[in-house]
């Protein structure tokens, strides 16, 4: 008797989009999914108005800039936590295995999860950019003039920043694949880091000439300053190899091969 | 010995479990049956303090669970086996559990040993455990303080045919030196087996309640029945037709509403050799589909 | 349909609990201090705890052996905020969060019906950590104001007093306590580190603006910002009756409110 066979030729890979679309779902589709990215919201919205309020009433100057600023301080450690749930759900639900059955090239699934943050980086900075255009809406209402001062240089620093930050999350969450492990050791990397840095480099001469090679946080200010040298950009991309690329690697090698149960 | 009286819980506009009253005595097994999401999980939950009712109360030995001191020595229990740490082993979770209780260690090691969980297997995590592992140390720990009252939830859940046999010898002598035990299950052949007294739940409320006889003779008919296959059916129907004999044809065989020593006879008179003859039991499942069919998810056929 | 074919109900059958005394409290205790250690988890967190406080004070020793600076016993005590101060809320959180994402509580309220009786044994064994964190900070300052003794003819001078050492002590189990809270309060354990993280990292830099503006906001600032309440207690200055004001007040809106609404919640909760 010849075995039975599965005839899989006429049935198509599912397609990336398609893979996209549904962890896209996926992250909002749970309450805590959800009450993240309201939280989010609020939270900006909040205080883009207490900032509108307290900086009208005290006749400080506002760019829009600084409005933007403001809602980008607050989604810079959201953003994060927001890239390492999209990961660690999936290991502490255990909803990995349904995941990896569905579609086992665990690579794909990977990215399309990273893509997911992108995209919703990008929902967060125009949701911050619009708030932030409206506030000082209001701002120059109640002031009698507003400035529009916002270089579109600053806007795509502030993208990019925004969606390192949230791979920089991603990334721990790959390595730990524990949201708990993962959300402390972000904020001591984003909190903690930099003072103990700062301490170093003004204490320790080789330290101080170390540092912007491992300070993935500062040397984002190339990002910024878009006439910062060569060196700039190379130490920029050598922390963020440290910091980024190597946990990436780690963890997504991690997920590639573990055991799911 | 657990007394439930006029139970009810309510989730906002839907009733879960709605005014049931029953009574588990000691000594007996009783089984508690119904379709998913009867609300039997929910009845336990009560039981044991997790859920709080809308109204209504449970008692076990004239107590509130609430009331009794130390509960682990008088009231087993066992409602999910996957309500457990992922990182702590089999061991650990019974000695927690011995060490709240107030018991030795050997009681963990007595205790592994009645459930057949090998010293490796005691060793490793729970994550790492399959179905029914985590289902004899759930088994395990609701046994550890030795008490007199078992409320267990589907505790026949992934256990292989051994486990399942095992488990009803364990159950079944508990019984009988006294002990108190309220199991439910959907599986009810099983439940057929070990019960003394069953209660069948649906959407909330009690359908029917008492032992397996008395449950059947109430049942619609209530005729015996029987299934035989013999070597040449044709001859067989039309002997027992010609008798007045009701007479359907069933997978291989057939099936005949008259006890068994009455096809026995026919057959002897017809020369007909007979391969299988069994009475047909199920009675039972018959009853409790059509008792629960309006609250079943699937229609019956 | 036959509906009662039992016999009388109740009368007699009863459970005789005369033998059964309630579980003592030390027992609960302990079987929760187990449970912090038991699993992979719990166990790496409380390593890691202790290695972070030692690896911070080394760093700290070579750094000032090495620039020659002066630092005395309380500077290398002070270093914990940077590990114990850090990780020690942590646990505090995971003591109530996990019982909840991994479902245990449906064990442990079965055993022990009493949910107030759990819910305060860890809080003790909250207090127990955070006193054994203290014990191993201690120690590890002293090794390393010997060393920095041994090693450098500047600073390592022994300027611990008693008042200060309360002062730590009630420092940590106060972040420890605030952790719980916060735990108890969301009974989910990424929402209530992060809520820990934000308030203990970015509520300064909120308040500092909102002083910094708003002229009023500056004057409730003390009796609102319980994180700032508590510097009194490490910079040295000790704490004036004010301090303790603002203390008791901030410590009241953001310590004592969100844990009796936490414990509320846990009390009345339905657990599956």
């Amino acid at each position: 008797m010849t075995a039975a066979t599965i005839d899989i030729a006429s049935t198509a890979p599912t397609p990336f989009s398609r893979l996209v679309r549904l962890e896209l779902r996926k992250s909002y589709d749970t309450r805590a999914g959800f009450w993240l990215l309201g939280t989010i919201v609020l939270l900006v919205l909040a205080a883009e108005i207490i900032a509108v309020s307290v900086t009208a009433v005290q006749d400080e100057a506002m760019q829009f800039g600084d409005f933007v600023g403001t809602a980008a301080f607050l989604t810079s450690f959201l953003l994060p936590v927001l890239g390492i749930m999209l990961l660690t759900t999936e290991w502490t639900q255990r909803t990995a295995m349904v995941t990896f059955a569905l579609e086992p090239r665990r690579s794909l699934v990977i990215l399309a999860k990273a893509i997911v943050g992108v995209i919703l980086t990008l929902a967060t900075v125009v949701f911050s950019i619009a708030i932030g255009f409206v506030a000082n809406l209001v701002y120059g209402l109640a002031q009698g003039g507003a400035d529009w001062t916002f270089g579109w240089k600053d806007f795509a620093a502030f993208l990019i920043t925004q969606v390192l930050a949230m791979l920089g999350g991603f990334a721990l969450a790959a390595l730990f694949l524990n949201t708990a492990a993962a959300i402390v050791v972000f904020f001591v990397y984003k909190w903690v880091l930099p003072g103990l840095f700062a301490i170093g480099a003004a204490l320790m001469a080789w330290f101080h000439d170390l540092a912007p090679w491992i300070d993935f946080q500062g040397a984002q200010a190339a990002i910024w300053d878009w006439s910062s040298s060569a060196e700039d950009w190379a130490q920029l991309v050598v922390s963020a190899v440290i910091w980024l690329g190597l946990p990436l690697a780690f963890g997504i090698r991690r997920v590639l091969r573990a055991e799911v149960k | 010995m657990i007394t439930v009286e006029r139970l009810t819980r309510k989730y906002g506009a839907f009733t879960a479990v709605d005014d049931i009253s029953f009574v588990c005595q000691p000594g007996r097994v009783t089984g508690f049956l119904g379709p998913n999401g009867a609300g039997k999980t929910t009845t336990m939950r009560v039981m044991v303090g997790l859920t709080p009712p809308t109204s209504g109360s449970v008692t076990i030995g004239g107590h509130h669970y609430h009331d009794i001191p130390n509960p682990g020595r008088h009231v087993g229990v066992l409602l999910d086996a996957s309500a457990q740490h992922g990182g702590r082993s089999g061991r650990e979770v019974l000695e927690l559990g011995a060490m709240t209780m107030g018991l030795p260690k050997t009681r963990v090691d007595e205790m592994l040993e009645l459930v057949s969980l090998t010293p490796q297997e005691a060793k490793r995590r729970l994550r790492n455990y399959s179905l029914g592992m985590k289902q004899r140390l759930g088994i395990a720990h609701a046994l550890l303080g030795d008490p007199s009252v078992l409320i267990l939830d589907e505790p026949a859940n992934g256990l292989d045919p051994a486990g399942i046999r095992w488990m009803r010898g364990l159950l079944r002598g508990y019984a009988e030196r006294g002990g108190t035990v309220l199991l439910s299950s959907h599986l009810l052949h099983e439940v057929e087996q070990i019960a003394d007294e069953m209660i069948l739940i649906g959407h909330g409320k009690i359908v029917a309640q008492g032992d397996k006889k008395s449950l059947l003779a109430g049942a619609a008919g209530g005729g015996a029945s029987s299934f035989v296959t013999a070597l040449d059916n044709e001859a067989l129907a039309a002997a027992l037709k010609a008798k007045g004999l009701t007479v359907a044809s069933a997978g291989d065989g057939l099936r005949v509403e008259a006890e068994t020593v009455e096809i026995g006879r026919t057959a002897l008179e017809s020369n007909v050799v007979l391969t299988d003859l069994r009475p047909a039991d199920g009675g039972l499942e018959d009853l409790f589909l059509e008792l629960t069919s309006e609250t079943q998810r699937e229609g019956l056929a | 349909m036959s509906m009662n074919s039992m016999a009388a109900p109740g009368l007699g059958h009863a459970l005789d609990l005369s033998g059964t005394s309630p579980t003592p409290f030390s027992r609960l205790v302990r079987t929760e201090l187990r449970k912090t250690w038991d699993t992979r988890a719990g166990l790496w967190l409380l390593i890691c705890t202790a290695l972070l406080t030692a690896a911070v004070m080394v760093i700290q020793l070579a750094v000032v052996v090495v620039q020659d600076l002066v630092v005395s016993y309380n500077d290398f005590l002070t270093s914990t905020n940077f590990s114990i101060g850090l990780l020690l809320p942590v646990i505090g959180i995971l003591l109530v969060t996990s019982e909840w994402s991994q479902r245990t509580a449906m064990v442990t309220f079965s055993l022990e019906p009493h949910r107030g009786r759990v819910i305060l044994a860890k809080l003790v064994v909250g207090l127990l950590l955070g006193i054994a964190a203290v014990v191993i900070a201690l120690g590890l300052a002293a090794i390393c104001n010997l060393l920095l003794n041994g090693m450098s003819d500047l600073g390592g001078a022994w300027d611990l007093s008693l008042e200060q050492t309360a002062y730590f002590v009630l420092l940590q189990e106060i972040g420890m306590l605030t952790g719980f809270a916060f735990a108890a309060l969301l009974l989910n354990s990424p929402a209530a580190i992060v809520l820990y993280m934000v308030y203990q990292f970015v509520l300064p830099t909120i308040f500092g603006i909102g002083g910094a503006l708003i002229g009023w906001f500056e004057d409730l600032k003390p009796w609102i910002d319980f994180g700032a309440s508590q510097t009194p207690m490490f910079d040295g200055t000790g704490m004036t009756g004010e301090d303790w004001a603002h203390f008791a007040v901030s410590g009241f809106i953001w310590l004592v409110i969100p844990l009796v609404i936490g414990v509320r919640r846990v009390l009345t909760a339905e657990v599956k």
